[in-house]
């Protein structure tokens, strides 16, 4: 068996690169926080398409001059849309058909494609809901992975999981984008995604620990990782691509959503290599580890 | 050697077939097509009113395709959107407010496939365009409002009995009872014990202080519950009469959680409107105006709703209110003015006779009762600002008229502003009032080209997505590439197919879904020929490629189960597009396992099963 490439030999490296990015993201985390969406922040938005492109400016204005001092106006897409956040806290449901109206007095007359309302409980309740969702969702995986291996792998398939939660949330804190519901949903996938490439790996290199008995486990875990290569640099090749065509043609509204997967795909690839194989060779893997013989495979075999 | 058995095939023909069939619905267009019905939602439609429609149709010459009555509606399509909007206008304005009239796009499916239970895929809001309301009932006000029934009740109690109570008030939603002796206290107690199994089978939780000679009653929990569950579905009824006079097509009104409503209206481009609609809870009360002999105890000073500036002192007494009303409907006056006529019911009708017989002459007023709510700043006690939303009751008078003679059952009021204000004020009496007040604490509208344009992004990027990953599979894999793409292509029917047959909604992040399903699901086939050309290594073809799919399958199936459970985890976490992507994405790991798995199988096997082939290119 040839081994083409020493992962293994960077594992120091890999494993302090993580370190650093994972603490720069609880840092921003902590101290700035996510820019929250709507649906997390709770309060009104309105967006509006001209049939000219118009001044945001002196939109602005006409909100501040009315009242609406804590509102923010951008473009959504092309500079013909114009997205107004009014970050009204005290769930006034008719803040956005308020607005419109307004401006359309104003000489802003232009076509309401959607209005948003998410009253303050509402955005609370799905903030908790959220992060409730998404630390369920590690908990039956880890169930689930420590039940199918055993407890070593699922430990480096959670550790993988937060690991990549935790840098695409950094990312989201860094770059200040909105975190919103669909990009909750995104991280979801995430999870589901990236265990995929945990799971073929860690598949590999159980099944090379019952093969291969007079390798050491650093060899293996290289070796195993070469088999899968081809396999996961496909697999991910072949996401990024629907991701891509997803972000450049699926319109504004699912922006962060793919933005989020495909940052997810990427950090999840390598969390698959080197967060998990680290795991496994510090928490040093044995052959005694996996000795019972998996009772499942007999009735799998015989199956298509 | 690699051969599938005839049910294996069988079984892959037959998911296919039942695939093809159900995605096939979503190959036919829509047609423009109008819903009528009657305004009086306990009356179906039926033929007399059918043959009035094709009269008035065939009268003004509008072309329409189809006229049939369906489910207590009459159903007409049109091959072109003008037409359907001209009909609905010439429809409108000569049945005006005896029939409800809705634009809808109606499927075309063939009746084959309707028997079958085909239809077209569900599109969320996000895509069709519409709006999403989503609504809390205020229970407190609906037990407040018991309560103070309760407190009244038992004041008259006491005081036929001769107990004695020093004070009496509603405290942290229970009642309070202060008596003056012993002896009071004691009787009270008494007649309190013989109450509590319930009035109505509600049950009362006694708190006694024999120490300050006090008493406390407060709801159980299951009388709470049964407060909140009435009124949630008393609401609900209201809301859905309510969505009913809107002429909404489909629209789902439908309770969510312990105490919130979620409605929603496709196709509804006025959101304003709606709300105004769905979110009033007004009512009527009908008042005798006060006068010289009415005691100051015994009348009110109330604002007129036009005129912010004039008062009338009615008298506190309600003769009628609104919840007696059973119909309502606007019509013209001998001058031209708008007028809302109004029906009560028997009970209705006789207090209203009683009222009036002996008092003509005098004038009666029509108060107009609103829940209003408004939110204020204030500050809590940790210093921190917390948003606090109060509900409040706001009186108008919104006619005072003489009474010309004794009323009955049936009457009208003049005086009621413009026929759009006469036509709402009788939609909101027939729509009747609510149980308990609420509130909106989510709104979502989508414009309806917002939701065109999504659809159209949508399908781009599955289009686009689909090609690049076709392409490359086909590139780097050859035959087996293509066996792959097949299931792919497969994959995507079965998604259709099995979202239509289940009648799930399809929301833009569920478009989201089935492009990463696209991504995704040829990881599977990948994870299986990298497996066989590792085995070729050491193996002849026919082995290897038994070898390689039967290796992966155990991988493919730990992989996709984690998935899965991340997927039912949204699902349960998320909500409305959310859900939608959740669905997509389940259901397309099912999809992707099968056609990965089987149907390239059988396909390889077709391909190379009989085959002795000596070298594999892969």
């Amino acid at each position: 068996m040839n081994i083409r490439f020493q992962f293994m030999k960077y594992r120091k490296i890999a494993g302090i690169a993580s370190m650093i990015i994972f603490s720069i993201s609880v840092l921003s985390l902590t101290f700035r926080g996510l820019s929250l969406g709507l649906d997390f922040s709770g309060g009104t938005l309105v967006e509006v398409t001209y049939e000219t492109p118009v001044e945001l400016e002196s939109i602005r204005n006409t909100l501040i001059a009315n009242g609406y001092e804590d509102s923010q106006v951008v473009n959504f897409g092309t500079n013909l849309d114009v997205l107004i956040k009014v970050a009204d806290q005290n769930g006034n449901s008719s803040i956005g058909e308020a607005v419109y109206s307004l401006l359309n007095e104003k000489g802003f007359q232009g076509e309401l494609k959607r209005v948003e309302f998410v009253g303050p409980q509402v955005g609370a309740e799905l903030r908790d809901q959220g992060g409730f969702g998404m630390l369920i969702a590690l908990f039956m995986i880890l169930i689930y992975v420590a039940f199918r291996f055993q407890y070593k792998f699922a430990l480096g398939a959670v550790t993988a999981l937060a690991h990549d939660v935790v840098i695409i949330l950094g990312l989201f804190s860094v770059f200040a984008w909105d975190f919103d519901l669909t990009v909750l949903a995104a991280l979801l996938a995430v999870i589901g995604y990236s265990l995929n490439d945990t799971i073929v790996v860690s598949d590999r290199i159980r099944e090379n620990f019952r093969t291969q008995r007079e390798m050491q486990p650093k060899d293996m875990i290289d070796l195993s990782l070469n088999q899968t290569l081809g396999r996961t640099v496909v697999t991910s090749f072949t996401t990024l691509l629907v991701l891509f065509a997803l972000f450049i043609f699926g319109g504004e509204m699912i922006k962060g959503f793919s933005l989020a997967l495909i940052l997810g795909v990427l950090v999840g690839t390598y969390s698959s290599i080197y967060v998990v194989a680290n795991m496994l060779m510090s928490l040093t893997l044995t052959q005694e580890d996996l000795a019972i013989p998996e009772p499942e495979g007999a009735e799998f075999d015989e199956l298509p | 050697m690699n051969k599938f058995s005839i049910y294996q095939y069988l079984l892959i023909l037959f998911v296919l077939v039942l695939g093809f069939t159900y995605a096939l619905p979503n190959l036919y267009p829509t047609q423009p097509s109008i819903q009528v019905a009657y305004t009086d939602s306990g009356k179906s439609a039926d033929q007399m009113l059918l043959n009035e429609l094709e009269n008035i149709l065939e009268n003004n010459q509008v072309r329409y395709e189809e006229l049939f009555l369906r489910e207590g509606k009459i159903v007409i399509k049109f091959s072109t959107l003008d037409q359907q909007l001209e009909s609905k206008t010439i429809l409108q304005n000569k049945l005006l407010d005896k029939v409800i009239i809705a634009l809808n796009l109606e499927p075309t499916t063939p009746d084959w496939l309707k028997n079958l239970g085909g239809k077209p895929v569900k599109l969320g809001l996000d895509l069709s365009g519409g709006v999403h309301f989503l609504l809390e009932v205020d229970i407190d006000t609906a037990q407040q409002g018991r309560l103070e029934l309760l407190l009244d009740t038992y004041r008259k109690t006491f005081k036929e009995d001769k107990i004695q109570v020093t004070d009496s008030s509603i405290k942290d939603l229970a009642l309070h009872f202060q008596f003056k002796d012993k002896e009071s206290y004691n009787k009270a107690l008494s007649k309190y014990r013989l109450d509590s199994p319930g009035i109505n089978g509600l049950q009362y939780i006694i708190t006694e202080r024999p120490a300050s000679n006090s008493l406390l009653l407060a709801y159980s929990d299951v009388a709470l519950r049964e407060i909140r569950d009435y009124a949630v579905g008393q609401n609900l009824t209201t809301l859905r009469n309510r969505v009913n006079e809107l002429g909404v097509s489909e629209p789902i009104v439908q309770r969510q959680g312990s105490n919130r409503i979620v409605v929603q209206l496709p196709g509804v481009q006025d959101p304003t409107a709606a709300k105004k609609i769905i979110g009033k809870t007004a009512n009527l009360e009908f008042r005798l105006e006060a006068n010289s002999r009415t005691s100051p105890l015994r009348k009110e000073e109330f604002n007129f709703k036009e005129n912010d500036f004039s008062t009338a002192f009615l008298e506190k007494a309600v003769v009628v209110s609104g919840d007696r009303v059973t119909n309502a409907s606007t019509g013209f006056d001998e001058s031209g003015f708008a007028q809302v006529n109004i029906t009560l019911d028997m009970q209705g009708g006789r207090q209203m006779q009683k009222a009036t017989s002996g008092n003509i002459g005098r004038k009666l007023a029509v108060l107009f009762v609103e829940q209003k709510s408004k939110s204020e700043l204030v500050t809590g006690d940790d210093g921190k600002s917390i948003i606090e939303q109060t509900t409040y009751i706001e009186k108008n008078i919104i006619s005072l008229a003489t009474i010309q003679a004794v009323l009955g059952t049936s009457f009208r009021i003049t005086g009621v502003g413009t026929p759009q204000e006469a036509s709402e004020l009788a939609l909101l009496l027939r729509a009747g009032a609510l149980a308990a007040p609420m509130k909106f604490v989510e709104e979502r509208t989508v414009g309806p080209s917002l939701g065109k344009e999504n659809i159209e992004l949508g399908m781009k990027s599955i289009m686009m997505g689909l090609a690049l990953v076709v392409l490359f599979m086909t590139f780097y894999y050859r035959v087996f590439g293509i066996a792959a793409n097949i299931s792919l292509l497969i994959n995507l029917v079965l998604i259709t197919g099995i979202m239509s047959l289940l009648g799930a909604t399809l929301t833009l992040p569920g478009i989201a879904g089935i492009v990463l399903t696209v991504g995704m699901a040829v990881d599977a086939n990948v994870l299986i020929f990298a497996r066989i050309r590792e085995e070729l290594k050491e193996k002849d073809p026919q082995t290897a490629i038994r070898d390689g799919f039967s290796r992966a399958f155990i991988t493919i199936f730990d992989a996709n189960v984690t998935t899965l459970i991340a997927a039912l985890i949204l699902y349960i976490i998320g909500t409305g597009p959310v859900k939608g992507f959740a669905i997509t994405l389940s259901i397309g790991i099912v999809t992707s396992m099968f056609t990965a798995i089987m149907c390239t199988r059988a396909m390889v096997n077709l391909v190379y099963g009989n085959k002795n082939i000596k070298e594999l290119k892969i």
